[in-house]
C-alpha cells in the first residue's frame, strides 16, 4: 500500500511539470539512441576491418623458415665447451623451404580437438609472362573446400566460380591487380614460369579481390597440384599448413608447442595481427568514451530540472512533511522521479538507437576494397543495449540522489513561516 | 501521567541566534487535557508561532520537555516524529496549504494512506463523512487549487482529522478568512470539541475568537502570563 503512495505523489508531481519531465527524458532518449548506435556502428566498423584480415589469417601457420641453424658446429665441438664463441657472417644452409613429414603432421593436427580445421598451402614465387615482361608474383596452391570452410575463400572471389580451381586442369584465380595489368579475363591463357621449374600455361577461371590492393597485385590462387606442378615438385610438397582453433586466444600457446613438437617454425595470430587489435580497442574506447560523455551531459539535465522542481514544490515538500511524511519518504518520492526519467527515457532511448541502426544497416555502402560488403555494418550486440540500460540508470540516479536529498532535508517551518 | 492529558509542555525554552541571540520561548509549561478547546494569544512577534511549530514536532531545537499521548518527544528520531505527527497531530495552517497536484477529496486522505489503518475505500467514505458534515462534499473529485480561501480551510480540517488525531492544531487557520467564513470555521472547531470530544491548540489574534474558546492562554515576550 506504501509501495504503492510514494510512486503516486511522485507521478502527481511529474504530471504537474509535465513539459519539463518530458524535456528532461528526452535528454535521456537522446544520449541512449546516440550511444547504442554510435556503439552498434563503430563495433560493427571494427568487426568488418578485423575480418578483413582475421577471417583470412590461420590462427597458427606451420612452416619453414629460411634461417641459419641456431646451433652451429662449434658448439658442438666438446673441446671448446666452455670458451666464448666469436662467429660472424653465418649464413643459412641449403635448406628447402618444403615442410617436412607434412603427411604425419597432417594426420597428427587433425586427431587434435583443439584444431577446427588444416588447410594446407602450396606457396610458388612466379613470374607472369605479359609478352616481353615477366612480372613477379605468387601463386598460392590451397585446398579449395578446406579453403572455403576455414577461410571463406569464395566470398573474395568477385567472378568465376571458386570450385572451378579443382574441376578445371591447370587453372588459376588471378588477383585483381594482377588480372589487370595482364588485361586478363576468365577464359584467357596465362603463362607463368617459377624460379626453379619450366613455364606453365594456366588457364583463367576466376578474379580474386581481398580488398587490399597491393595483394591483389601479387597473388593469385591455384590448386594445390597445379602449383606443386609449377615448382615441379611430387605430390606431397607442402610449404605451409594453416589451422584454425577452436579458441582463438590459445593460439600462441598451441604455436609453440607445435613449432618444439613439429620441429618447423609457427606463427600466432596475435603476433602476426597486433597492430589489428591495438586499433579496434582504441575506436572502442572512443565510441564509449563519446557515448558515456552525453550520457553524463543528460544527467546534468535531469539534475538541474529536479532542482528546479524542489524549488517549485517546497510548499508541497512541507505539507508533506507536516502531514506525518519523513524526510526519507520525501526523498524516495524525488528518486522515483528521477530512476522513471531514467527508466522510460532509457527505454526509448534503446527503441530509438536500434531504429537508427536499423537505418544506419540500410544505407549503401559500396566500395570497391570491400567486395562483400553492400551496407554500412553495424554489430547489434546485446551487451551495448544492457551498458546503456544500466548507465541510464545509474546517472539519473546520482543526478536525482542531491536534489533529492536536498528536499529531505528542507525544514518545513521555515517554508511554512516564510509566507 | 494521567491518561487524560493530551498534550503536556514544560520549561520549554528556546533562542534565535539570528541577527542577534535572544530568547523567544522563556519556561513555557502547559497542559491541555483530552477535549480541551484552549486558544493563544498575544501581541504580534511575541512567539505563538513559534512555540506551536515545537508542539507539532516540526521544530526540534529547543530545550524542555514535551509529551504527546504520554510519549516523550525529545527522545525520538526525525522519522519517530513524522510518524506522531502523521497519527496524532491534526495541523491547520493560516494559508491554505493542501497539494494542488490532487483533488480535494485525495488530499484529505493522503495522511490516512500514509498511517495505513484504514484502506484506501474506508478512507473515502470517511473523508466524505468529514466532508458533508463541514458542508463541501460536493467539492470532494474538484482539483484543490480551484477552491475559495474558505473552502480551502475547511478542507484542512477534514484532512487535520482523518487520522482521528489527539490534537489539532492551527496557527490562526481564520486569520486570512473573512468574518463569515471565520465563524464557519470557528464552529466547526466549537463542534468538534463540543461532540466529540475533539483536543484542540488554535493560535489566534481574534479576542473574540479567544473568549470563546473553554482555555485562553496569553503570551507575552515569550511568556505565558496568564491562563484561564
Ligand atoms: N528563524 C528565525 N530567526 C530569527 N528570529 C526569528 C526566526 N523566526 C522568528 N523569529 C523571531 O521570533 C519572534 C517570534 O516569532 P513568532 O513567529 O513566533 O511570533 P508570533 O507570535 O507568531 O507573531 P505573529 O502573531 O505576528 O504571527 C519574532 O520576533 C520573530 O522575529
Ligand atoms: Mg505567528
Amino acid at each position: 500500500m506504501k509501495t504503492g503512495l510514494i510512486p503516486d505523489i511522485a507521478y502527481a508531481l511529474m504530471t504537474a511539470r509535465l513539459r519539463q519531465t518530458l524535456v528532461a527524458a528526452a535528454g535521456v532518449t537522446f544520449s541512449i539512441t546516440m550511444f547504442v548506435a554510435l556503439l552498434g556502428f563503430m563495433n560493427g566498423l571494427n568487426t568488418l576491418l578485423d575480418d578483413l584480415i582475421l577471417n583470412r589469417s590461420p590462427h597458427v601457420r606451420l612452416y619453414n623458415d629460411i634461417k641459419p641453424s641456431p646451433v652451429q658446429p662449434i658448439s658442438m665441438a666438446t673441446a671448446y665447451k666452455d670458451d666464448y664463441h666469436f662467429i660472424s657472417s653465418v649464413k643459412p644452409g641449403a635448406v628447402r623451404k618444403e615442410l617436412y613429414n607434412s603427411g604425419a603432421i597432417l594426420s597428427a593436427l587433425k586427431a587434435d580437438t583443439r584444431v577446427a580445421g588444416v588447410s594446407p598451402k602450396v606457396t610458388a614465387q612466379v613470374f607472369y609472362n605479359i609478352g616481353p615482361i615477366d612480372m613477379t608474383g605468387v601463386i598460392n596452391g590451397i585446398d579449395v573446400e578446406n579453403e572455403q570452410r576455414l577461410f571463406f575463400f569464395a566470398n573474395y572471389v568477385t567472378s568465376g566460380r571458386a570450385s572451378d580451381l579443382e574441376d578445371v586442369s591447370n587453372s588459376v584465380i588471378l588477383g585483381k591487380g594482377a588480372a589487370d595489368k595482364m588485361l586478363a579475363n576468365i577464359g584467357d591463357i596465362i603463362q607463368v614460369t617459377s624460379i626453379t621449374g619450366d613455364p606453365l600455361s594456366l588457364k583463367v577461371v576466376g578474379i580474386f579481390q581481398s580488398g587490399i590492393a597491393e595483394l591483389d597485385k601479387v597473388q593469385s590462387y591455384a590448386s594445390i597440384r597445379t602449383t606443386q606442378k609449377i615448382l615441379g615438385k611430387t605430390n606431397n610438397y607442402l610449404t605451409e599448413l594453416q589451422i584454425k582453433l577452436h579458441d582463438m586466444s590459445t593460439a600462441p600457446s598451441v604455436a609453440k608447442e607445435y613449432a618444439d613438437l613439429f620441429r618447423c617454425d609457427s606463427e600466432d595470430i596475435q603476433t602476426a595481427n597486433a597492430q589489428f587489435e591495438t586499433g579496434s580497442s582504441v575506436r572502442s574506447l572512443i565510441s564509449y568514451a563519446v557515448g558515456i560523455t552525453l550520457l553524463i551531459v543528460s544527467g546534468f539535465g535531469i539534475y538541474n530540472i529536479l532542482n528546479m522542481m524542489i524549488y517549485e514544490k517546497m510548499d508541497t515538500i512541507a505539507i508533506l512533511k507536516a502531514t506525518g511524511f519523513s524526510g526519507s519518504d520525501v526523498k524516495l518520492i524525488f528518486l522515483v522521479i528521477a530512476l522513471s526519467i531514467g527508466f522510460f527515457g532509457g527505454l526509448a532511448g534503446l527503441i530509438f538507437g536500434y531504429i537508427l541502426s536499423l537505418i544506419i544497416d540500410n544505407i549503401p555502402f559500396v566500395t570497391a576494397a570491400l567486395p562483400t560488403i553492400h551496407t554500412y555494418p553495424i554489430d547489434y550486440n546485446l551487451k551495448y543495449y544492457i551498458i546503456a540500460a544500466i548507465f541510464s540508470l545509474v546517472t539519473t540516479y546520482l543526478a536525482g540522489y542531491f536534489p533529492a536529498r536536498k528536499a529531505s532535508k528542507t525544514d518545513p517551518v521555515n517554508i511554512i513561516r516564510g509566507k | 501521567m494521567d491518561s487524560n492529558i493530551v498534550l503536556k509542555a514544560q520549561a520549554i525554552e528556546k533562542y534565535f541566534t539570528d541577527p542577534e541571540p535572544f530568547k523567544v520561548l522563556d519556561n513555557v509549561s502547559f497542559e491541555i487535557l483530552k477535549g480541551e478547546f484552549t486558544s493563544i494569544v498575544g501581541k504580534s512577534g511575541c512567539g505563538k508561532s513559534t512555540l506551536l511549530y515545537i508542539l507539532s514536532t516540526m521544530d526540534t531545537d529547543y530545550s524542555g520537555q514535551l509529551w504527546i499521548g504520554g510519549e516523550d518527544m525529545k527522545i525520538k528520531s526525525e522519522k519517530e516524529l513524522a510518524a506522531v505527527r502523521n497519527e496524532h497531530i491534526g495541523f491547520v495552517f493560516q494559508f491554505h496549504y493542501l497539494l494542488n497536484e490532487f483533488s480535494v477529496l485525495k488530499n484529505v486522505i493522503l495522511p490516512g494512506l500514509k498511517l495505513q489503518k484504514l484502506s484506501p475505500k474506508d478512507l473515502e467514505e470517511k473523508a466524505m463523512l468529514h466532508l458533508k458534515q463541514l458542508g463541501i462534499d460536493s467539492l470532494a473529485p474538484k482539483m484543490a487549487y480551484k477552491l475559495s480561501g474558505g473552502e480551502k480551510q475547511r478542507v484542512a480540517i477534514a484532512r487535520a482529522l482523518i487520522n482521528d488525531p489527539l490534537i489539532i492544531m492551527g496557527d490562526e487557520p481564520t486569520g486570512n478568512l473573512d468574518h463569515k467564513n471565520s465563524e464557519i470555521v470557528f464552529d466547526i472547531f466549537e463542534q468538534l470539541s463540543k461532540e466529540y470530544g475533539q483536543s484542540l491548540l488554535i493560535v489566534t489574534h481574534d479576542d473574540e475568537f479567544a473568549a470563546r474558546t473553554g482555555k485562553t492562554i496569553i503570551m507575552e515576550d515569550g511568556r505565558i502570563v496568564q491562563k484561564n
